[in-house]
Order: structure tokens, then C-alpha cells, then sequence
């Protein structure tokens, strides 16, 4: 457990932030320009707070009422940084073997061969920095930092210098880190989609403040919190994979409600999370029927909450979990909807796509 | 000519482990005093050699504050071949200094502070990071300092004299030979000796520079 409370004074703004970071993957998630990247590098020692505290399994790395100061050399901290910093005179080889001539003889450790395994860098082991592509750089950055032998992972947006395959090459592999090897991770990001895949606990940071704190199912399903703003809106749902269809489809159990989306590469039985982005949701009071869309999950809406613009955010309380909508003021008022009332959210199977399906709960 | 061979390898060794560190300090660290520092490592470059020869005669002859103090412990550096090494390291200290911070400077401190939550201390960080990245700056300017060593005239004779097998490098000797009739010859046949000895120092450390600037550059 890394509890931290921390003040420092920013440029426009002051940082005033007091949160836990539970076991699991922790995500600062925030627009960017609120604080986010202070916070982590006050906790690896990389920044030194105004005023704060911060403490890891009850070891105090930092605390400014009594002048404690743990170097950052000292934390043990495996940081994974936004643009991978590799030791440019330095083999791929060499740079992953950095941190283990410093650790401790006696902490708990990866061993090279597995961590080269779990990340697929075989190839690249003799090669210099220079040589290789951005995913493959954040690859051996993440394995530099695993193979320092640390108590917990830092990760700074370690998929925003990247573009889009790239990102959804390298998360499965903060997955199978918090999956495999269960190290605790403290992961700051401001895209929902990383956020719906990875994170245990979200801690949701406006204006230097902590607005909101829970799981990741409750935060993103909640409409009041929309720090990447309402397009990017979607709630979480928890699912069982049930079985794979000849037809390409992947189908699903959510809470008893069957639901369909294309092929996934998870055996049945597995559990997956998966993110209903707000703007696929289609709402209708009737059942619909001679339809198209496959997925359809009965409701009862929980609260509308109506911004200054043309567009209304509905919650549903579904057998699957909670859904949010994003419709107009406008069909809100023709369907007369008002919370309590029954309805059904409508998602197109292709309106899923793969790197909104995620492993684990 | 081994002697000014000598004085120039002594003088540059001797200058370089400080001038690594006052490059490091003078890239890296915000202290008081720092504009200070600056500019006393850059005064025997502005000031006539002559100046910073008559200085060094004064503090460091056997009558001056700091060549006193030393006599006593049996150093002596006035009129000896290590006051003419004394001389040169000073001389070549601020092109050494000047080459090593440029490639100090370039050294992103992002990688140092990856190093550092890697596990490594501070002088950890500079022996395994900072120093193989800023060889190719560090032997430029070794060399660039040795040819300052190996050329120093001014101060090198106005602190130790001219004196034949002890403190006479070769540039005092060419100017010597010039002075006697029929001098031309001997002053001929150095000046010969000094650009071969230039242009082996030039062609060596452009192969070193360029071996440890492909490590550097991640080739």
C-alpha cells in the first residue's frame, strides 16, 4: 500500500492531493496540466514537495514535517518513463541489466530470461537504443524497470509518445505485469480506454485536487467524473467469456444478459472487462425487435444528468452492471425518460472494439 | 626533446580528473560564486601568458606564500620540469574545462535521473552514464589541452626559465636556437620533431574521439 499527501506549488495552480494506492494498478487519471506527473515524481523521489508525505508498506520515503528524505537511488521505484530514456551507449541487453547490479542481494526478482519472455525482446538483446521503434524502446524500458527488482512500478504515460497500434501493442503488457508477475503499479494516463483496461483503482485528479477515488468500474461509470471529457465517456462492465461462435463472434455472459462482440483471444470462462463507449449506446423503451444490433440489455435509468450543450448523459442500472448513454435532450424528452423508468441500451457488436476488451476484473 | 613530451603528458594528466570536475559542476549545479569560478577558470586565457607566468612565480617560487609552504614537504616547483608542467596544466585547464562542459551539456540529465531510480547513487550515475557519454568531448579536449601543453611559451619561461635538460620544452629551445648564428639547422630539424609529434596526438585522438562517439550515439 503507497499512501501519499502531498502540496506543492505549481505554475497557475497549487498540487493539493492526498490518496492511496492499494494493490493492483493504480491510475492517476487527468487531463494533462493537473498535477498528475508531480505527484509520481514526488513519489520516486525525482521532484521534492513543498509539503507532504509519502510512505510505501508503512517505510516513509518522504516526509517534509520531519525533514525525511529518502534519495531517489534508495526507493527502489522501477520507473517507466513517457519516452523510454535508454542508455544510448548501452545494449538492449545492458540496459536491463542496469538496475541489477544495485539492487539489494536478497529482494525478490525476475529473472532476465522471463522477463525477455514476457515482453518478446529476444531479438532485440544485442541490439543499441538507437536501433530500434518506439514500441520496442517502451518494451525494454518496461523491462529495465521490472528487472531493477523494484517494490512497485512507476509509469508516466508510457503510451502517450506513441500512436495508435503501438499503444495497443504495448498495453497488454502492463496487463500481464499487473496479471503475471502482480507487482503493484502506480500508472498516470488521461486516455479512458487505458484507464478501462488496467487500472484497480482510479484516483481522479482536476486542478491539483483529488475529485474522485474507486474502482474503475465506479468511476467510470459515473457521470459526474468525465476528466477526458464526455466523448470519451463509457462505463466498464465485467463479463464472462461463454463461448466462440464459427461466425467470428465471441459471445459473452454479463450478469445473465448474453453479449456478442467479434472474436477475442480468451478461452471460455475467462473473466474480461469491457468499456460501452457512451456514444455506441442506442436507448429504446420497447424491446426492439427485426434490429440489427445484437446486443441489447434491459435497464432502468438512474439519473440523467444534462450538460450546457445539446447532449444528456443517462445512466442505466443493467443485469450486467451500469451503462451510460449519451443521447440528446431532445430523444430524452420524446422517450419521457425520467430515473426509474424502463428501458433498454442498445450496442452494436462492431462498436466494441478490441482494445476496449480487456483481461481480469 | 622527451623532456617537453613529458611536461605535456604530466600536465595534461594531471589537469584532467579536476577539469571533469569543474566542467560537471559548472554544467549540472546552481551554487554561489558560480560566475566566480567561470571566470577564474578562464583568466589564464584572456591574461598574456607572461602575466599568468609572473603570478605563478610569485605564489608558487620558493619565496612566495604557497612554493614556501611546499618546500617545507619537499615539492619545488620553481625552475624544475614539474613547474614547467605546473604552467602548461594551467595554461590548457580552460580549453579543457571549455570542451568537456559542451559535452557535459549535451548529455540529457533525463537519462541521469533514469539511472537514478534504477538504483544508482550519484557517483554511480556519473561512472556509468554521464563519463562513456561524454568521452568523445573528454578526449577532444585532453588533446586540445596536450597541444596547448606541448605549445606553451609564455608563462613556461617566465616561471621556470629556459634552462637546457631541465625546464627547456621545445618551443623555448626552437626560440634559443634562433637566438645563436647558425642555430637554424637544430631549430629545423625540432620544429620537424614537433609537427610529427602534432600530427601523430591529432590523428590518434580523431580515432578514439570517433570510437567512443559511435558508442555514445547508440550505433
Amino acid at each position: 500500500m503507497l499512501t501519499v499527501t502531498l502540496q506543492h506549488a505549481l505554475p497557475g495552480f497549487g498540487l493539493d492531493v492526498q490518496f492511496e494506492a492499494p494493490p493492483g494498478v493504480t491510475v492517476l487519471f487527468g487531463r494533462s496540466g493537473t498535477g498528475k506527473t508531480t505527484v509520481i515524481q514526488a513519489v520516486a523521489g525525482l521532484l521534492r514537495p513543498d509539503q507532504g508525505r509519502v510512505a510505501l508498506e508503512g517505510e516513509v520515503l518522504c516526509d517534509t514535517s520531519r525533514s525525511q528524505w529518502l534519495p531517489p537511488h534508495k526507493r527502489r521505484m522501477g520507473y517507466v518513463f513517457q519516452e523510454g530514456r535508454l542508455f544510448p551507449h548501452l545494449t538492449v541487453r545492458q540496459n536491463l541489466l542496469f538496475g541489477q547490479w544495485f539492487a539489494p542481494r536478497d529482494a525478490k526478482r525476475e529473472s532476465l530470461d522471463r522477463v525477455v519472455e514476457l515482453l518478446g525482446i529476444g531479438p532485440l538483446l544485442q541490439r543499441r537504443p538507437g536501433h530500434l521503434s518506439g514500441g520496442e524502446k517502451q518494451r525494454v524500458a518496461i523491462g529495465r524497470a521490472l528487472l531493477s527488482a523494484p517494490r512497485m512500478i512507476l509509469a508516466d504515460e508510457p503510451l502517450s509518445a506513441l500512436d495508435e497500434a503501438r499503444k495497443a501493442e504495448i498495453l497488454p503488457y502492463f496487463e500481464r505485469l499487473r496479471d503475471e508477475i502482480g507487482i503493484p503499479m502506480l500508472y498516470v494516463s488521461h486516455s479512458a480506454a487505458e484507464v478501462a483496461r488496467l487500472a484497480t483503482t482510479v484516483v481522479v485528479l482536476q486542478d491539483g485536487k483529488v475529485q474522485r477515488q474507486g474502482t474503475a468500474a465506479e468511476v467510470l461509470g459515473d457521470s459526474a467524473v468525465m476528466p477526458a471529457g464526455v466523448r470519451a465517456a463509457g462505463a466498464l462492465l465485467q463479463a464472462r467469456v461463454a463461448r466462440h461462435h464459427s461466425d467470428g463472434l465471441t459471445e459473452l455472459d454479463a450478469g445473465g444478459v448474453p453479449l456478442f462482440l467479434p472474436q477475442i483471444a480468451k478461452a471460455p470462462g475467462s473473466v474480461v472487462r469491457i468499456r460501452i463507449s457512451a456514444h455506441e449506446v442506442i436507448l429504446s423503451r420497447q424491446r426492439p425487435e427485426g434490429l440489427s444490433a445484437l446486443n441489447i440489455l434491459p435497464g432502468t435509468v438512474e439519473h440523467i444528468r444534462s450538460g450546457a450543450g445539446p447532449g444528456a448523459m443517462v445512466s442505466l442500472t443493467t443485469p450486467a452492471g451500469r451503462v451510460l448513454a449519451r443521447i440528446t435532450r431532445r430523444s430524452a424528452r420524446a422517450l419521457g425518460l425520467e430515473p426509474g423508468a424502463e428501458c433498454h441500451a442498445v450496442v452494436k457488436t462492431v462498436s466494441i472494439a478490441p482494445e476496449d476488451v480487456g483481461s481480469g476484473g | 626533446m622527451m623532456l617537453s613530451l613529458r611536461v605535456s603528458v604530466w600536465a595534461t594528466l594531471a589537469a584532467l580528473p579536476l577539469a571533469v570536475f569543474t566542467a560537471y559542476a559548472l554544467a549540472r549545479w546552481q551554487f554561489p560564486g558560480k560566475q566566480i569560478v567561470n571566470s577564474l577558470v578562464h583568466l589564464p586565457l584572456i591574461l598574456p601568458p607572461v602575466v599568468t607566468g609572473y603570478l605563478l612565480l610569485m605564489l608558487f617560487g620558493t619565496k612566495g606564500p604557497v612554493g614556501g609552504a611546499l618546500q617545507q614537504i619537499g615539492i619545488v616547483f620553481a625552475f624544475r620540469w614539474t613547474g614547467a608542467a605546473l604552467a602548461a596544466a594551467i595554461m590548457a585547464f580552460p580549453l579543457m574545462v571549455r570542451a568537456i562542459r559542451l559535452s557535459v551539456e549535451a548529455v540529457d540529465p533525463k537519462l541521469e535521473q533514469a539511472a537514478a531510480t534504477l538504483g544508482a547513487s550519484r557517483l554511480m550515475c556519473f561512472a556509468t552514464i554521464t563519463l562513456p557519454m561524454i568521452l568523445p568531448g573528454l578526449i577532444a579536449g585532453a588533446v586540445l589541452g596536450f597541444a596547448k601543453a606541448m605549445g606553451e611559451f609564455g608563462a613556461t619561461i617566465t616561471f621556470v626559465s629556459s634552462i637546457p635538460g631541465q625546464t627547456q620544452t621545445l618551443p623555448s629551445a626552437i626560440y634559443t636556437f634562433l637566438q645563436v648564428p647558425g642555430g637554424e639547422t637544430a631549430a629545423l630539424r625540432l620544429t620537424l620533431v614537433s609537427i610529427a609529434i602534432a600530427l601523430t596526438a591529432l590523428l590518434l585522438s580523431e580515432l578514439l574521439a570517433r570510437r567512443a562517439a559511435d558508442r555514445a550515439g547508440g550505433r
